[in-house]
Order: C-alpha cells, then structure tokens, then sequence
C-alpha cells in the first residue's frame, strides 16, 4: 500500500483543497491534493492543521474516507459541521478549492483493513462513524477482493445518510457487499422498521453470526460504541476480534 | 457521559515523537495485567484538556500520559509494564 | 508558522482587565477530564487533612454541613485557555478547616477521589483565597464539575482547582501532582502565563 518503507517522524505537509462535494446539509466530503502522499490504509486518519493569520493554530483529527490509488496524491476526508465547533465550520462553511490546510498522516496502524486479509467483514457504523468504514468498503471495490462484507449503519434520519447514492449504488453493484441502513428518529417512507436504537435482532438480522468470525470494525460516538460493542460481545462475537474507533461526542 | 475516545487517537501525537506507528503496538497493564494495542486504550482528555491520559480499558488505571507543550512533549508510560514492538 | 488559512481566527483570546493573558472568554463551563467521573455517595464522602506528622482530621458530608459557608463570587481561568467571569459558589473555607491544625508545613498536596492531585503552597489556600465547594450557582456542584465537593483556588489555574477533593496532605516539602509531574507548571498563576515548566 505504502509507497515507501521508510519510516520517519511525521511532520505537517500543505494540503491544496480541490473539490468539494455535499454530502448532506452539514457535512461534506473534501477532496484535497497532498503532493507527495505516502499513501494509506483504509481505516487511518490524518490530523489537520489550520493557523490564524497572528499565530494561532489549533487541530483535528479526521478519518480518511477514500481508497488509496497509486496514481495520485488525493485524499478525501468528510467532515461533519459541529455547530459550536472551532474547526469543522470552518472546514465546511469557509474552505473553498485553491485554499490550502496543513495535514498530518496518514496514522494509525490498528483500525484497519487490509485487502489480504481474509476473514467477512461487519462494519457497524454511528453518525458519521461511516466514514473511515466508507473507505474500507471503497478499498475493497479497488482492490476487486470478494471478502463479504455487510454494513450497518445506524443514522438519525434518511437526510442524515452520508454517501446515500453511493452506497445505493454499492450494494447493487459491489458483489459481496451487504448495506442495511437504521434509522434512529426517523424512517423513509415504506421503510419497515420502526425508528429506534440499534438492537440485537438489527445486527443479528443484517450483521454475521459469530462463528463465521468476522473482522468487526465498530466507528462512532463513544456512547454508540459502547452499546453497540456490547451487544456484539452478548451475540457470542469474540472481542479481540471487534475493533473500535471512538471519537467523543454524545450523538448518535 | 462517556467522555473518552480510543487509544487511536494517540496516533498522530506520538507519530511526532516516534518513527513507528505506537497504537498498534502490544502494552500490559501494569494494574491489571490486561495486554493489547494501545489503540484499545480509553483516551480522555482529547477535547483540548491539559494533555492526553490513556486508561486500561480492563481497570481504568492510567497506562500513560502525553502532554504536549509548545517545546516539549511529556510521556509518561508509568502504567505499562512492557510495550511490545513487532519488527 | 504553518500555513496560514484565510478567514480562521479559531477561538480568539479576547482582551480586557479581567483577562489574564492568552485567555479567551467563555460563557459555559467546558468540562475537561482526565479519567471516568467519580460517583461519590454522601454517606460515605469524607474529607480529610492529613499533617506532616500524620495526624488526620476528618469531615462527614453532615459534618461539613455544619461548618460556617460562605457565598463568594470569582473569576475562573483554565489553562487550556478559557476564562469565566463572576462565576458563582458556595463552600468552607480551607482556613476554616485548618483552624484546629497544628503544622509547620509550606505545601500541600490536595487528593481526589478517582486518583487526581494537584500542589499548591499552603499560603495560597490561606486568608479567603481557597474554598471547599459544594455549589454552583446556587445548585450542589453536579459531578462533571467535581461534586459533591472541589477545591476551588481562583487565583490559580484551574487545574489547581481540584474536582472530587477528599483531603489535603500537609508538606514540609513541595510535591508535584498528577499535571505538574507532567509538564505543567509548579505554582500556575494566570497573570505571569505560569502554563508549562520554565514558564
């Protein structure tokens, strides 16, 4: 994956915004040029950096949402707008393409999927806690491995779906790639469960059995891990092989 | 409120200090004797406290702290008996 | 300096006579943590001191109570750079405490329920200028901010400000805490930026 083995302390490096793409009414993906990107895994985040004009920096971390492809330097991060946030408004109200960031990765070497690996996949998703299982399902895709994978996603309402057309698409066109999404406020239309918290029949129903032993990849806000978590551990799923990723925050 | 994050998160700060990736590596709690990576710590402190405390996820013991100044950054691996390291 | 992006001026400090530098003000009260909150029952919480001898004295929650409180109204100022203005508490006053203690110490080393500590010389905590606190604007301090009980030492960073306190050590030498063993500064006075080791 990586282009080079050689390993050295990261420092900050200048990312070009290129392209932006709404997602939902307070998210949107980014697409920036990083000259010189090493490259990632699905899974990994990166850090960015903005400084005010006096000095004064400030930074965030945030999961990569793309695929890495050798032939460019992309690497697209959605970022989800927190009202009374430093960074995120800034990210998706101010930015425009032609501005640049300073970005820090990739990191992290533990939540991640690698397309060798041979296990099915359960990808259980909070919020925008889709977004680095986004880039393990985008990776699949490119590397054209057949590993089953499933989705769930758990979100507030349909307009709160991020990559909805994608995803749509996917799951009709990515042989092996199972996408049930959960509504927790409210449901479209025809949609037969009832809006509600993600339960142990939902992940029973659209998640594996534990003894397929699936590689289980859990990302959202803290509280939406932990249930989500424990309910996969009361279904018999071994916990070494859950992975989570927690970033704060009491939504769901 | 469950105010913490994963051992993740400590990435890309200890990615400033050291040349390999640290959260996928194998710690022991010194508290408890629980191993595994330290991306399976608890991280508090990552909403801009005045540093970051990794917690067991078995004991809630502290295993380390980092605290970043504007010179310096503080690590304390007080809470690990040993840190594993694949080569 | 990095690259500067155009229109971010993050959360700008924000000047005036009650703002020490590199502050900036804030309207709520951000909670910071460095581990699970402590839930700690009234019928078992106590308070102590503890001299440079050993000898302890101690407080129930009721005794406490009982002790004479007073309303005082500060300025608080953490280090990770918010300030609250006029913010509002009601507690004992650590003289209070101390009025039956004998002892020769400079220092304490003020404890927490969940393993938190911090240091602070005894003259600071001396003279109105540190209370024990168990109400927020007019509420029992909820659990985030460090009920049933904090220390509260306004004239410091907030850190200082122990949340969950359960006792203070009397020291006849200095002892950095849990934030000061890592970085942060021994005394952390506002005014002089007193943020880090050297500061």
């Amino acid at each position: 994956m990586a282009r080079t083995a050689v390993s050295r302390r990261l420092t900050w490096r200048a990312a070009e915004l290129r392209e932006v793409r709404g997602e939902t009414s307070s998210a949107h993906s980014l697409i920036f040029e990083v000259p010189g990107w090493p490259g990632h895994l699905p899974g990994q985040h990166v850090d960015v950096r903005l400084t005010a004009e006096d000095g004064y920096s400030t930074e965030r971390s945030y999961s990569i949402a793309s695929a890495f492809t050798d032939h460019h330097d992309l690497v697209e991060l959605t970022v989800q707008r927190i009202p009374d946030g430093e960074v995120s408004p800034y990210l998706v109200d101010v930015l425009q393409p032609g501005m640049r960031v300073e970005l820090r990765g990739p990191v992290g070497g533990w939540f991640v999927w690698r397309p060798a690996d041979t296990a099915p996949v359960l990808l259980v998703a909070g919020g925008s806690g889709v977004v680095p299982l986004m880039a393990m399902i985008r990776a699949r895709a490119q590397a054209s491995v057949r590993v089953p994978f499933r989705l769930v996603y758990s979100t507030r309402t349909p307009e709160d779906v991020l990559y909805a057309d994608e995803l749509r698409r996917r799951a009709l066109e990515d042989r092996g790639l199972d996408v049930t999404i959960v509504y927790t406020r409210r449901v479209p239309d025809g949609h037969g469960r009832p809006p509600g918290r993600l339960t142990a029949a939902d992940l029973a129903e659209w998640g594996w059995p534990p003894d397929f032993e699936p590689a289980v990849f859990v990302c959202g806000p803290t509280g939406f891990v932990e249930a989500a978590a424990d309910l996969l551990i009361d279904a018999g799923h071994e916990p070494a092989r859950i992975k989570t990723e927690r970033f704060g925050g009491t939504d769901a | 409120m469950l105010d913490y994050v994963d051992g993740s998160s400590l990435a890309g700060p200890m990615r400033e200090l050291f040349a390999v990736d640290v959260t996928a590596v194998e710690g022991r709690c010194a508290a408890c004797g629980l191993t595994g990576p330290i991306a399976a710590l608890h991280v508090y402190g990552h909403d801009h406290g005045p540093g970051l405390v990794g917690r067991c996820p078995g004991c809630d013991e502290i295993v380390l702290r980092l605290v970043r100044t504007p010179t310096d950054a503080w690590l304390d691996v007080r809470g690990a008996v040993s840190l594993r390291f694949s080569l | 300096m990095g690259i500067v992006s155009p229109g971010f001026s993050g959360r700008r400090q924000t000047s005036g006579p009650k703002l020490p530098p590199g502050q900036y003000l804030t309207q709520d009260f951000p909670v910071l943590s460095a581990g699970p909150t402590p839930r700690v029952a009234l019928d078992s919480w106590e308070f102590a001191v503890i001299t440079e001898t050993g000898e302890r004295h101690t407080w129930s929650w009721a005794e406490l109570q009982e002790l004479p409180a007073e309303e005082f109204t500060v300025d608080i100022h953490c280090v990770t750079k918010w300030s609250k203005l006029g913010t509002r508490w009601r507690g004992v006053a650590i003289e209070t405490l101390l009025e039956d203690v004998e002892t020769a110490a400079d220092f304490t080393l003020a404890h927490s329920y969940g393993g938190y500590t911090t240091n602070v010389p005894l003259d600071d905590l001396l003279d109105g200028q540190a209370w024990i606190a168990y109400e927020f604007e007019g509420e029992p301090l909820a659990p985030e901010h460090g009920g049933p009980a904090r220390l509260v030492v306004p004239h410091l960073y907030f850190w200082k400000s122990a949340k969950w306190v359960r006792g203070l050590q009397l020291l006849l030498e200095d002892e950095p805490g849990f934030w000061e063993t890592a970085g942060y500064h021994d005394y952390g006075d506002p005014w002089r930026e007193q943020r880090y080791q050297g500061d």
